[in-house]
């Protein structure tokens, strides 16, 4: 039992906020950076690659560096901590994450290879409109004509999909259960849009597309959507809790400054008690997001699932009270686009709603509630 | 950054497991589990079987039976003597007296009090707050005036927890009233039996008999049962209050509690979606304050307590009356019912008193308005 990094990832952790902080300390730039597609910085996202951070969780044979749950952790945390409008989680931990569960060696070392090397960005198509969150396919259909394969339909919303090299589709079989798909960016139509908090998604349209299976064709690989789903999940709770640090950081900031009736705000308990609830509730949320992370590094898959639900519903509540709290604490000048605080909250709410809310992660733990007397975190190792 | 533990401290738990689930008596550990009151010689019995085995004070020093066990271990420890519905050792004696004596009390203080403190030969009390020093406990006014060899103290202090059973009282009095008022403060060891000291029972919401008022009118008490200096008492007070940082939450007897409302309220449960997210929101609160109790004691080895530990015991006791609060609500009129002993109504029935019980947990120890000041001061720097 252990909750501290050793001194490879305080480095990797330095390295990553050194360069990261560089480009969007000033959130002015992060700002600017949104107004234009694609939506991010594309030097920054070669740094990234630069430092070996694109290809992270990829085996060193597919181009990669084979780091862990853990470090990669420290890379969202970081990200997060600046909102960066870069792809990382989209691109490198989900659609990187099933290229890496599901492709042929061939296929990993052609398409992680580009990837880790900041030469292609990947996006997921998965989601269908009404679908939730679900880890298969209906809308999107694959055909099969002896050895060539196509897809049909519309996938909304496809993160960073019109900016996308390589598109990684998901699409019923005809024989039942969902299947991956190669599709080079360009030969799919994408309507591409920037969401609510600076980023970009797309609608991607299918029709009779040319598409190559990702690993043995045909087959349903449902259950490694599942997996690289909740592994995303909990990629994503590590994101939203370096968001919910900085709101924090920024919030108690502003109460020293601020002055009103001729005091700093810190002097009002009614301001003072609501910050000190955003420090319980950023604290319960870092140490489920350290221990989910955790899970996924102890490699026990079967236990991957209930920790992305628990780590889940941890930051939907604590998410949002800390960003209602810190727009509120802040006064006006909270709801004003110049101002970053907003933008976190909006942020942290898209993450909330990419893979799964408070609802849905009630839902998952409701199914093994009786599967236990009390929860034992240490039972788990 | 390591999920499992280390093998040695996987073999602790499985000792600590296998002794309090073996050799405590199954009569206490049944009383606990059912939530009945456990008397004054359960409680003593219990904690003296701990003491045998070395499992009483293991955070003293070893010379008075301290064990020299990792934080970890500790909270090991702690967690496994609540998960088997063990009575954790009497707090004033174990981890309240017992260490400010053995860290500020002279040799004959130590030899006299506290291998009979480890063993609850002897019953302490507290004697801190007065009626009008709750949460500012340093404007206290019961006097010790110097009257030769001897202190005469007069005075009154209230919320004595258990008093009727002390044999002997820890107290602040006020022996300098002309300086800053934390600077006039001694503790003194006051025996219950003193002529002029007098316990008076406190009746409470839940019906019990939990909290006294102590007065003492001209009590006499011996120079040499000052602990430390004399004006130092405010250094050994913040000592007491502040040097824990295991078992801080009471993490394991709540998530017993909340299993036991499980099983117990299954048929209700199982088609109520409403309960079941209650339940799982409690859980997974509770999980999230288990590892953050376990991120504290995992990083203060030896040094500062982590910044987190002051969530501890805002959100430690914030779940503990949630938790009963919940429990009240599964019983629903079953809680008004006559209930036999031993059987799930009787359960029921307690569970209204305890909840009412259990609204001083957010009061007492620092409430949790003290809390959230620590946090916001100390931690946040507000």
């Amino acid at each position: 039992m252990d909750f501290t990094y050793d001194d490879e990832q305080d480095a990797l952790r330095d390295a990553v906020r050194g360069l990261i902080g560089k480009a969007y300390g000033d959130y002015e730039k992060r700002r600017q950076t949104t107004k234009e597609d694609p939506g991010f910085d594309e030097k920054v996202w070669t740094q990234l690659a630069e430092m070996g951070l694109l290809g992270l969780p990829f085996s060193e044979e597919d181009g990669g560096v084979g780091a862990g749950p853990v470090e990669i952790g420290i890379v969202c945390q970081e990200l997060g901590r600046v909102i960066a409008p870069e792809p990382y989680l989209s691109s490198v931990v989900l659609a990187g994450g099933l290229v890496s569960a599901v492709g042929t060696p061939e296929q990993r070392q052609e398409i992680l290879g580009a990837l880790s090397a900041g030469e292609s960005v990947l996006a997921f198509a998965h989601a269908e409109p009404g679908a939730r969150w679900s880890d298969s396919a209906s809308a999107v259909t694959a055909s099969q004509d002896g050895d060539s394969w196509t897809v049909s339909g519309t996938k909304d919303p496809v993160l960073h999909g019109a900016r996308a090299d390589v598109l990684v589709v998901s699409a019923a079989l005809p024989d039942g259960g969902t299947g991956l798909f190669v599709v080079q960016g360009a030969d799919a139509q994408a309507e591409g849009f920037s969401t609510y908090d600076g980023g970009r998604a797309a609608r991607v349209t299918f029709d009779a597309t040319a598409a190559t299976p990702l690993g043995t064709a045909g087959a349903d690989v449902t259950a490694s959507i599942a997996i690289v789903h909740d592994i995303t999940r909990i990629m994503a709770a590590n994101q939203s809790l370096g968001a919910m640090e900085t709101l924090l950081a920024q919030t108690t900031a502003y109460l020293k400054s601020r002055k009103q009736f001729g005091v700093t705000l810190n002097t009002f308990q009614a301001l003072t008690f609501r910050a000190a609830d955003m420090y319980t509730s950023q604290e319960l949320t870092h140490s489920l997001v350290d221990w989910a992370t955790m899970v996924v590094a102890a490699g026990k898959p079967e236990e991957v699932a209930d920790a992305a639900a628990r780590v889940g519903l941890q930051v939907s509540r604590g998410g949002r009270h800390i960003g209602q709290e810190a727009i509120q604490l802040h006064g006006g000048i909270g709801m004003t686009a110049e101002y970053s605080v907003g933008m976190y909250t909006a942020h942290l709410t898209a993450l909330d709603h990419l893979l799964g809310d408070a609802g849905r992660h009630l839902k998952v733990l409701d199914a093994t509630l009786e599967e236990h007397g009390v929860i034992d975190p240490l039972d788990r190792s | 950054m390591q999920l499992q533990l280390s093998a040695e401290d996987e073999k602790f738990r499985d000792e600590m497991r296998t002794f309090f689930t073996t050799e405590v008596s199954q009569e206490i550990r049944t009383t606990v589990a059912e939530g009945r009151e456990l008397t004054k010689e359960q409680i003593v019995e219990s904690q003296q079987t701990l003491n045998k085995a070395g499992l009483a004070v293991p955070h003293w020093p070893e010379e008075y039976g301290g064990r020299g066990w990792s934080d970890l271990q500790r909270h090991i420890w702690n967690e496994e003597m609540q998960a088997a519905c063990v009575p954790i050792p009497l707090a004033f004696n174990a981890s309240m007296i017992g260490p400010v004596i053995a860290q500020f009390g002279s040799q004959e203080q130590k030899d006299e009090f506290l291998p009979k403190t480890a063993n609850l030969d002897i019953w302490w009390s507290q004697g801190f707050s007065e009626p009008d020093a709750g949460s500012d406990l340093a404007g206290l006014r019961t006097t010790a005036v110097k009257d030769g060899d001897d202190y005469i103290v007069n005075g009154q202090k209230t919320w004595t927890t258990l008093g009727q059973y002390g044999d002997w009282i820890f107290t602040l009095v006020r022996t300098d009233p002309e300086v800053k008022k934390q600077a006039g403060i001694s503790m003194l060891l006051i025996d219950m039996r003193s002529d002029g000291l007098e316990v008076r029972p406190i009746e409470l919401i839940d019906g019990g008999h939990e909290v006294n008022e102590v007065w003492f009118t001209d009590v006499r008490v011996p120079a040499k049962n000052l602990v430390g200096e004399e004006n130092s008492g405010w250094t050994q007070a913040k000592f007491l209050l502040g040097n824990e940082r295991v078992g801080v939450a009471p993490v394991g007897s709540t998530k017993r509690v909340l299993a036991r409302a499980k099983e117990l309220g299954a048929e209700l449960v199982k088609d109520d979606p409403l309960l079941r997210a209650r339940i799982i929101e409690l859980e997974n609160e509770l999980l999230a304050l288990e590892l953050t109790a376990l991120r504290v004691v995992a990083h203060s080895e030896g040094g500062e307590p982590h910044p987190a530990s002051s969530v501890l015991k805002l959100k430690g006791t914030e779940l503990q009356q949630a938790v009963s609060e919940l429990v009240v609500d599964l019983g629903g009129p079953d809680t008004l019912a006559s209930g036999e002993e031993g059987d799930t109504e009787s359960w029921y029935r307690r569970s209204t008193p305890t909840y009412l019980n259990l609204r001083k947990a957010s009061i007492y120890g620092g409430s949790n308005e003290v809390q959230r000041q620590i946090i916001s001061r100390t931690i946040l720097g507000l």
